[in-house]
């Protein structure tokens, strides 16, 4: 288990990638899988800090790894969102980020998300009064193998 | 890897080579040359991309702005990208129906409108 937390600057997003791609090689997973943790990641950390600028700019973005089976990775902002889960929380999330979003204002959110889901094989969306947890995760090698 | 950009005149377009990582750290960058290109009347934009390995939707978010810029102008904005990877990421998000893409800065220069 490891567990990184950011202040919320776009300049350690790339820090956040790199951590996830050297856990992703440690967790075996394959070479083609490591660009696609790379991106998941680095989306799912736009949107949290994104979020995390509008109402919470002094709390970290937080991020914790298990890469004991595969590669899970949390990613936790605790701007206080409607509480959801599945489908109900990506629209959550689409309503919260445009109003908050500084850095990508020519692009809905729909994209950060179609990237996330294009990339995580399982990703968990959960918003609440505490925060919004963007749960990915990649298969065990043997599962993974295409 | 950091974002460099350089620009060029070609054959009455300009060229502005990319490379290394559009992110969400990077993009502003990136939004600030492509305004500053139109504020200067540089309205057809071939955008050379092949020597960027890292690109997220913040940084298409910011071409994607170039874009409506250069429209308001009647400009053109060209893409030039051969990397399956980054190509990936504009089919996932229906923008290879907004740009056009090319395989190198010579098709790019020469397409016409």
């Amino acid at each position: 288990m490891v567990e990184l937390s950011f202040v919320p600057r776009s300049a350690h997003v790339r820090t956040a990638r790199q951590v996830a791609v050297a856990l992703a090689r440690r967790a075996g997973l394959a070479d083609d899988l490591l660009d696609e943790v790379r991106l998941a990641v680095g989306e799912a950390c736009g949107l949290a800090l994104a979020l995390q600028r509008q109402t919470r700019p002094d709390d970290p973005v937080v991020l914790v790894f298990d890469d004991s089976a595969g590669l899970t990775v949390d990613v936790r902002a605790s701007a206080p969102l409607d509480p959801a889960t599945g489908d109900h929380a990506l629209r959550v999330l689409a309503d919260a980020v445009p109003a908050a979003a500084d850095i990508a204002e020519e692009l809905p959110v729909g994209a950060a998300l179609a990237v996330l889901a294009e990339f995580a094989p399982r990703l968990e969306v959960t918003t609440s009064e505490l925060g919004m947890r963007l749960a990915l995760g990649w298969p065990p090698v043997a599962v993974a193998s295409r | 890897m950091d974002l460099s950009l350089s620009t060029r005149a070609e054959s009455g377009r300009t060229v502005v080579e990319v490379a290394g990582e559009i992110d969400v750290y990077t993009a502003p960058k990136l939004r600030e040359q492509l305004a500053e290109l139109v504020d200067a009347g540089r309205h057809d934009i071939v955008v050379d991309m092949q020597g960027v390995d890292f690109l997220d939707s913040t940084g298409l978010g910011v071409l994607v702005g170039g874009l409506k810029r250069i429209r308001q102008h009647d400009g053109s904005m060209r893409l030039v990208c051969t990397q399956e990877r980054i190509l990936k990421i504009f089919r996932i998000t229906g923008l290879t129906k907004v740009f056009p893409i090319h395989d190198s800065v010579a098709t790019a220069v020469a397409a016409s409108d």
